[in-house]
């Protein structure tokens, strides 16, 4: 029996919801930034975002992009680290607007960003109104230590797959691990079942 | 010394429990936890220790905090209460005389004076980050020490200061020059403002001293004030850092 | 959330190689700067540790803990003495 320390409880003091609160979670009214390196700031006239599939991309500049549709959602997000945000509010271009434009039909993709980070999902998993490329949060521009100008937006998995200054999607023919997949994440990341880790 | 090294390098570093002898509140949201620590192999001046805690489901949260005790002294650490801290708040305001604490160490061997050095030492502190400095300020007067020292020390407030009363009472060839940055007392004649080149080329030693530095506290004022002293001719590897994280923990 | 230093990862790092490594001398793959691991640039609040070079950003080492096993990766280190 390891060593416990005496009324040490962590931050879960009352338990949570478990209808609205996946397991090991703590609701928090703030919005916790973690980088995995420094922010990026690319300026707007050089942004672009792209659907690669193998040598054809389709592009958008900021300005494209910005005349797609959009809408807002509100949403609840749970990070890995064990924090939940619930209704939060952001405004985007959904991600079915954008593979739908680009002719895209792949089982995976594998969203990269500036910085050069990568996370993969199905396209399920990012489609049928799940996802969405996001600019605005609170009714604001994306602030860049959150993701801006603009991330990907997956709420019903874990938060970093909600990749920040995402640039494109590539499309994949295999669920091909992205940075902290590659490192012991699960390639899935459903919070519901607690898929933290590879292997859980 | 290669070879103090060398054996250093291959101790092992095993968690264990050590009990708390006493706690010390020191500023409204600071308190120092003088440890009574079993297996404690000794320790140099500006190392720290990682500390573990585990609730009773087995969860666990780990952190590090620098010794603030002189090598030779009962081991002890001060911590700050962090707004929306997990760990800090129960360092602060449950844990208490008597009560098991897992902890490892010392680790460190970058930032870390053992008192050799005769040249002038100039110690630059960011609020807690006083804390390994206070360490090396105890080792140099337990030795006895002819290397003068200059503590800058930067506080929000002058109820911020910890170890205010130990280091009103400083001995020969220590001198501690304070910066309140938010708030100061009526008739406060001292600094008031952050860390800026003008209040270090005030402070600091002049480069031609050799003079070692030691800077520790939140990221954004050990870059200032690093890059400062560089900028005074200081050479880089004369100018030691410990960055702290800033946000709650 | 600022980053701090490599002095934060001692610990971390002894556990992993079982030695203290503060002091040692790490060259980036990247630009081939060097630096002492505690003068590195250390992002610890993400869902795992990584260090990078502080001239060139480029990642150095990732650290992950998973279920109590330490995962590292030194794919930016082109030395480490």
């Amino acid at each position: 029996m390891s060593f416990v320390s005496r009324g040490f409880k962590g931050r879960r003091r009352d338990p949570e919801d478990p209808g609205r609160v996946p397991p090991g979670q703590y609701v928090t009214p703030d919005f916790p930034v973690l980088s995995a390196g420094p922010t990026p700031h690319t300026p707007l006239e050089e942004w672009t975002f792209a659907v690669v599939d193998g040598d054809e991309r389709t592009t958008w500049t900021w300005e494209e992009f910005l005349e797609l549709p959009s809408e807002t959602v509100t949403v609840d997000i749970h990070c890995v680290t064990r924090w939940s945000k619930l209704d939060t509010t952001w405004e985007g271009v959904s991600v079915d607007t954008l593979l739908e434009e680009a002719g895209a039909d792949s089982p995976y993709v594998l969203a990269f960003c500036d910085g050069g980070y990568t996370t993969n999902l199905p396209t399920e998993d990012v489609t049928g109104g799940k996802a969405w490329v996001a600019f605005g949060y609170d009714r604001e521009p994306l602030d860049p230590e959150h993701g801006g100008p603009a991330r990907l937006l997956v709420p019903h998995l874990y938060f970093w797959k909600s990749a920040k200054w995402v640039r494109g999607l590539a499309l994949r023919e295999e669920d091909e691990p992205g940075f902290w997949e590659t490192y012991g994440y699960h390639l899935y990341g459903d919070p519901w079942r607690e898929q933290r880790y590879a292997g859980d | 010394m290669a070879g103090t090294a060398v054996r250093g390098r291959l101790r092992g570093l095993t968690w264990q429990v050590a009990t708390v002898d006493e706690v010390v509140d020191e500023t409204p949201r600071v308190r120092t936890i003088v440890l009574d620590v079993p297996d404690w192999p000794g320790h140099r001046a500006g190392q720290h220790l990682d500390v573990r805690l585990t609730a009773e489901d087995g969860y666990r949260a780990e952190r590090e905090y620098s010794i603030a005790s002189a090598p030779g002294e009962p081991v002890a650490i001060t911590v700050e209460r962090l707004e929306d801290g997990e760990v800090s708040p129960y360092l602060t305001e449950e844990l208490r005389a008597g009560d098991g604490i897992e902890l490892r160490g010392p680790i460190g061997g970058y930032f870390v004076w053992d008192g050799e050095d005769r040249m002038p030492l100039l110690l630059a502190a960011g609020g807690s980050g006083v804390v390994p400095l206070r360490a090396m300020v105890r080792h140099r007067q337990r030795t006895g020490s002819e290397a003068p020292v200059r503590l800058l020390y930067s506080s929000r407030t002058l109820d911020d200061v910890i170890y205010r009363g130990e280091l009103e009472e400083a001995s020969d060839g220590v001198e501690v020059v304070h910066t309140l940055t938010r708030e100061q007392p009526p008739g406060w004649g001292g600094y008031a403002r952050r860390v800026d080149a003008e209040l270090l080329a005030d402070v600091a030693w002049p480069a031609d001293d050799g003079a070692l530095a030691f800077v520790c506290g939140p990221t954004s004022f050990v870059e200032a004030v690093a890059e400062g002293l560089v900028d005074l001719g200081y050479p880089p590897a004369r100018v030691k850092t410990e960055r702290f994280g800033a946000t709650g923990r | 959330m600022e980053p701090i230093d490599g002095n934060a990862i001692g610990g971390l790092l002894w556990e992993v190689f079982g030695a203290e490594l503060t002091t040692a001398t790490g060259t980036c793959a990247g630009c081939g700067a060097t630096a002492q691991v505690a003068e590195l640039v250390v992002y610890l609040e993400a869902p795992g540790t990584v260090v990078r070079c502080r001239s060139c950003d480029n990642t150095l080492m990732v650290v992950v803990d998973v279920r109590g096993t330490k995962c590292v990766d030194l794919l930016g280190l082109a030395a480490l003495d």
